[in-house]
């Protein structure tokens, strides 16, 4: 089983999807524990992977390789390192509360609300444990679909719109990839991504295909200003749709970058990266801004994630800098560290934000921040979740979101005073936006009638949010074993990073 | 039956033709005499002729390796036995997934069977070309059927309009190509293709180019590229939907081995010209049937224009002039007549008798009124959306590989820019089936056993043939040399 573990966690989710569909509506209590079934059980299995990881290699490890396409070079190849394991466990994790949340909240054809989740869940960890850039491609753009359908079906009033918007900004960001791995593919005789890494381009040719990979990880992240598709389709989508979309699909963008775009052309990567960091920190200062007047909480928490995923792109980028004004590359790997440990914690912290949202909005049915008031009185217990979670997006010490940020402030200190102090703003403004929103929404006196009326958590919701809190605090005290995880693909990406692939 | 063939070896590659011309007559008589008693029997009878030419084809068409037979005016090789199967599958499938349509329309009638079986020879006729003569004799064979199945329904006046209107601009195509052969038999001193080959070596005569030009012309025409599309959305639109089915799907078989016998192989040598004149129509196709069919609130008028910018990909293979282009636009045509057969057998099966589910607004929360419909179209969408895990997704792969494969840069960006402008119609359907509530007054959509269940084998296939890949890749790959 150890030598398909990774087989399992795609297809045993897919598989209990499609069981799920067919189950339909009439056997809902049926559809509902199954889907709870497979996706606790898909957990469960990605567990050995984190035990049995040997976080000595940079190599991928759980490795599995079957012919595919023979005709095209390209394999049925997966496998995982640790660049990939914690977003794969994260993925895992992830769709449990989802499922959760959804039990009896959602009303009109939940069974197939269940089954596009199981089936994205499957489709996202074959996102991130392709070795494979043809089946990366594949597994990247099928999950579109359940996406596009999640937010049309189940999302607000102008769910048409955001659903469309969000297919064809995404669909345009991958098409040019597509091309651009074709056009590698020709070149390398192989889809293979380490095919990709290790094939000499010229600086023209890299700068070419790199415009292509940020086309199509921006849009992911997403950057700005690219980002126009997020706080529409977050406001719209159910909370389900929203925690996927942030925990998870914002991370494939993440991911994109260190997987494909810093080892694959590193050469326009040092050329370009002053664009990609002037990109990151306009992202942190004025989406930061943008977030602090939002009325509606999703909206808020939507920008941010743009503000802090503008983090994991500072982190992978600013390692150029750091190399030419200091001439090492230690201080280097510590930016990408912070690149992935932010891509974690704002996967559970943001999940947690709309997870919080979700429960507001399913007592009150408004995600307006002034329908809200001192909803402390009504519901300490949510409360205190809150303010937790708040608090660790602003990044306060001993939570999740401290460690990543300030591992990202640190070495862009190293590059230059100046990036730090830009991006050291966003403890100002994380703060102001995300406190301020706590302020009116759970503080002051009882708002109206409704609030008045609010129940606390029930244990369901308790216990998902119970869940993420624990996580969120364990990182945020004791991250080494994550970054030990990481540390050996993390030092083997620098170097790659570094390195020049232009043929002599 | 094999003595019979012993007689005659130089026939038994023939056989697909030979059978079908007999089951024609068959079948004429056979309407003749029974099916004016029992509507209905000639429709089933025609399905049986079909599986048995398919079976025979099976047995004795494969010669595996390239023949010439009738004085050089006939070809056979792996690729035309792989394309004459092809068709009889197509064609079967259509002709089920009509007859209802067809019932509850009063048109029910052997004629109409007899003309879909005449238009399948003209495309065999079309696949097995090696000569100018050839050529056209399968040209028009398949149009003038055509043009008589638009016709069909005698009551319906926009059905005789858009008739009137593809037989006239159809005769001026069919002119111009005889034209255009005229002026290359005047050149080169004969009608066999692989003559005109080997004497066709290098471009730039004038007369040949002049001679080129009015034949991509009519090539154009019959695809329907732009500018010569015109014809198309009407004919879509006006045609009873079984036959814009039929003219939608099998026929661009045909089309598809008129560019290869007729460019790729007989005109090799003039490579460089005719590539050069198909790379504006190419891109002119992509860009206005795209654009277009988002402006559409017909869904049949709309996958006229959708059908338009799939022509454009297939007509990309072609201006990569390679071996790998052309097996590219072969797979890009089987993919697309594929999906193509469900889309319209949806339209089909959502109408029934005095109802043309024929606009967009009619689709309108289908899931709420037939899952099953809704999820088959759901999967043809996203497969002509070249969206992975639909196999519309590695035609559009196999097409970008080929321009980069003879650096087409500007092209590669065209289509890929394209593909996401096609994209926004595709959802458009799906958004309608799945996101909005169902209308009141909509009837109940058809709900026959059989065409059903076929419908359902024909969406999964695009899955099936989209996640395995692999061997429809090959086969297209091996029959192109």
């Amino acid at each position: 089983m150890q030598a398909h573990l990774l087989s399992i966690l795609i297809w045993l989710p897919i598989a209990a999807g499609i069981v799920v569909l067919l189950l339909g509506e009439r056997h809902i209590g049926a559809a509902r524990w199954l889907s709870l079934l497979a996706s606790i059980a898909t957990l469960a299995l990605s567990l050995p992977l984190l035990a049995d990881f040997n976080t000595h290699t940079a190599a991928y490890q759980f490795v599995e390789k079957a012919p595919w396409i023979p005709r095209f070079n390209a394999y049925y190849a997966l496998g995982v390192d640790g660049i990939s394991l914690p977003l794969v466990v994260l993925t895992a994790l992830m769709t449990i509360p989802v499922i959760i949340a959804a039990w009896t909240v959602v009303k009109s054809r939940a069974a197939q609300y269940f089954a596009a989740f199981l089936i994205m869940e499957g489709l996202m960890i074959g996102v991130f444990s392709a070795t494979d850039a043809l089946l990366f491609y594949f597994f990247w753009e099928a999950m579109l679909i359940p996406m596009f359908l999640i937010i049309g079906i189940w999302g607000g009033p102008r769910r048409v719109y955001a659903t469309i918007k969000f297919f064809l900004y995404t669909f345009l960001g991958s098409v040019f990839m597509l091309a651009a791995l074709i056009y590698m593919y020709l070149k390398a005789g192989s889809y293979s991504i380490a095919a990709f890494q290790a094939l000499p381009l010229t600086l023209v040719e890299q700068r070419w295909i790199f415009l292509a990979f940020l086309l199509a990880f921006a849009v992911k992240v997403p950057m700005w200003p690219v980002h126009t598709w997020l706080p529409d389709a977050h406001v719209e989508a159910p909370t389900g749709g929203s925690v996927i979309l942030a925990a998870i699909m914002l991370k494939m963008g993440g991911y994109g970058f260190l997987r494909f775009s810093l080892p694959i052309t590193p050469d326009a990567c040092r050329e370009l990266n002053l664009l990609v960091i002037t990109l990151s920190l306009i992202a942190v200062i004025y989406i930061g801004l943008v977030a602090i007047v939002q009325a509606d909480m999703k909206k808020l928490i939507a920008y941010s994630s743009i503000a802090h995923m503008g983090f994991v792109t500072l982190g992978a980028f600013v390692v150029y800098e750091i190399v030419r004004t200091t001439g090492q590359v230690q201080g280097a790997a510590m930016g990408m560290d912070g690149a992935m440990v932010q891509m974690v914690s704002h996967g559970l912290i943001s999940g947690a934000l709309f997870l919080c949202v979700g429960v507001l909005y399913d007592r009150m049915h408004t995600r307006e921040i002034s329908a809200y008031g001192g909803v402390i009185n009504t519901m300490p217990m949510f409360a205190a979740f809150m303010v937790m979670f708040a608090l660790a997006n602003t990044g306060l010490p001993g939570t999740s979101g401290f460690v990543g940020e300030f591992l990202v402030i640190l070495a862009s200190f190293k590059a230059s005073f100046w990036y730090s102090t830009l991006a050291a703003t966003t403890l100002i403004l994380g703060a102001s936006y995300t406190l301020w929103m706590v302020k009116r929404v759970l503080y002051g006196p009882v708002a109206n009638d409704h609030v008045a009326h609010l129940t606390d958590l029930n244990g369901r919701e308790f216990l998902v949010l119970g869940m993420l809190a624990v996580l969120v605090l364990a990182i945020g005290i004791w991250p080494e074993p994550l970054l030990k995880i990481m540390e050996p693909s993390i030092h083997h990406l620098v170097t790659q990073a570094v390195a020049t692939k232009i043929p002599a | 039956m094999n003595t019979f063939l012993h007689l005659m070896p130089g026939m038994i590659p023939a056989i697909p033709e030979i059978f079908l011309g007999f089951a024609i007559c068959l079948v004429l008589l056979f309407e003749v005499f029974v099916g004016v008693r029992r509507p209905g029997a000639t429709a089933t009878l025609t399905l049986f002729v079909l599986v048995v030419g398919a079976a025979l084809t099976a047995r004795y068409a494969d010669v595996g390796h390239q023949m010439v037979l009738f004085n050089g005016m006939y070809v056979t090789d792996p690729l035309a036995f792989v394309l004459k199967l092809a068709g009889f599958l197509f064609v079967a499938v259509a002709l089920l997934y009509s007859r209802m349509y067809l019932e509850s329309r009063n048109i029910l009638r052997g004629e109409y069977y007899v003309l879909a079986l005449t238009a399948l020879l003209g495309i065999f006729v079309i696949v097995s070309a090696n000569s100018l003569l050839t050529v056209y004799i399968g040209v028009e064979l398949l149009a003038l059927s055509v043009y008589a199945m638009v016709a069909f329904d005698r009551e319906s006046g926009v059905a005789a309009e858009s008739a009137m209107k593809y037989f006239v601009l159809g005769a001026i195509a069919s002119g111009t190509l005889l034209y255009g052969m005229s002026i290359i038999y005047g050149l080169t001193g004969t009608l066999d293709l692989g003559v005109i080959a080997t004497k066709l070596t290098a471009s730039g005569s004038l007369g040949v180019i002049l001679g080129l030009t009015f034949i991509v012309v009519a090539v154009a025409f019959k695809l329907g590229a732009v500018p010569f599309h015109m014809w198309l959305p009407d004919v879509y639109e006006g045609a009873p939907t079984s036959v814009t089915l039929f003219v939608g799907t099998a026929p661009k078989i045909a089309y598809f081995a008129l560019m290869l016998r007729l460019l790729a192989h007989g005109l090799a040598g003039t490579s460089a010209d005719w590539t050069l004149m198909l790379t504006p129509l190419a891109v002119l196709t992509l860009i206005v049937g795209n654009l277009v069919a988002i402006a559409q609130s017909n869904l049949k008028r709309m996958l006229a224009y959708s059908t338009i910018g799939h022509v454009g990909f297939i007509v990309l293979g072609f201006v990569a002039g390679t071996p790998s282009g052309y097996s590219a636009s072969l797979y890009y045509t089987l993919v697309y007549v594929l999906v193509a057969l469900g889309s319209f057998g949806v339209i089909l099966l959502a109408s029934r008798k005095g109802f043309e589910a024929d606009k967009l607004e009619h689709y309108k929360g289908l899931y709420q009124r037939d899952p099953l419909l809704a999820l088959v179209m759901m999967m043809l969408m996203f497969s002509l959306a070249g969206v992975p895990p639909f196999v519309g997704f590695w035609a559009k792969l196999r097409i970008i590989q080929a321009l980069w494969e003879t650096s087409h840069l500007g092209l590669v960006i065209v289509s890929v820019v394209m593909s996401v402008v096609g994209a926004f119609y595709y959802l458009r359907v799906v958004k309608l089936m799945y996101f909005d509530a169902p209308p009141e007054n909509l009837p109940a959509t058809l709900r026959p056993l059989g065409p059903r269940f076929v419908i359902g084998v024909n969406a999964a296939a695009a899955l099936v043939l989209g996640i395995l890949p692999s061997p429809l890749l090959d086969l297209c790959s091996r029959l192109i040399h």
